[in-house]
């Protein structure tokens, strides 16, 4: 019975990657491909993740498996906020029709931040 | 159906998946959309490498998985530093 709960959480894995990776090429700008990519692919993969560890149990593969989805929980959301803020900082142009970037007011107000490289 | 060969279409399905990551770090305009698809790819390479684990019945592979994350997040981290133009203490 837990095999096929795990084969499910792995299918539903997978799908979310490939959703994931749809946004990655088709969305126009550098953050959205972003956003979209990060989100689906973290979830994506925590559930490929449990999956394995549902089929396998307590052996060696499976709490491997389980110690991976809360390191792809914290690492995969930080990286992809720290390259934001680099892309930001660094230059990178938005989409022409953004309606609103927050970060360009803040840097504008506050003075604290350097100037663009 | 046997459950290896659905694990083993799921392989193939990441496999295609990677390689439309890879065409984005190929054709990206810019050079944070390298480092956004090569981020994308190192967290997709990990279910690759666990999937191939359960497939093969191999432990090892699942060793691999876990230092290939670690590994891909302090890269991506080190390449946002060097692209905002920042030290890595700051």
């Amino acid at each position: 019975m837990n095999d096929y709960i795990g084969l499910v959480f792995i299918f539903i894995g997978v799908l979310f990657d490939l959703f994931g990776c749809i946004g990655l090429l088709r969305l126009p700008d550098m953050y959205n491909r972003l956003q979209a990519a990060t989100k689906c692919v973290t979830l994506g993969t925590c559930g490929i993740m449990f999956g394995i560890f549902l089929m396998q149990g307590f052996n060696e593969i499976g709490v491997k498996a389980l110690v991976a989805v809360p390191l792809i929980f914290i690492t995969s959301p930080t990286a992809a906020h720290a390259l934001a803020r680099g892309a930001h900082i660094a230059g990178v142009r938005l989409w022409q029709k953004s309606v609103c970037d927050r970060y360009e007011d803040d840097k504008k107000h506050m003075g604290k931040e350097k100037p663009a490289p | 159906m046997n459950m290896d060969q659905i694990i083993l279409g799921c392989v193939a399905a990441l496999v295609v998946i990677c390689f439309m990551c890879l065409y984005r770090a190929w054709r990206g305009p810019t050079v944070a959309d390298r480092m956004v698809a090569i981020d994308i790819l190192g967290i997709l390479v990990v279910g690759f490498c666990a999937l191939w684990a359960v497939y093969t019945e191999r432990g090892f592979l699942m060793d691999i998985a876990l230092a290939w994350l670690l590994l891909s997040f302090i890269g991506t981290i080190t390449l946002a530093k060097y692209l905002g133009g920042q030290q890595l203490d700051e």
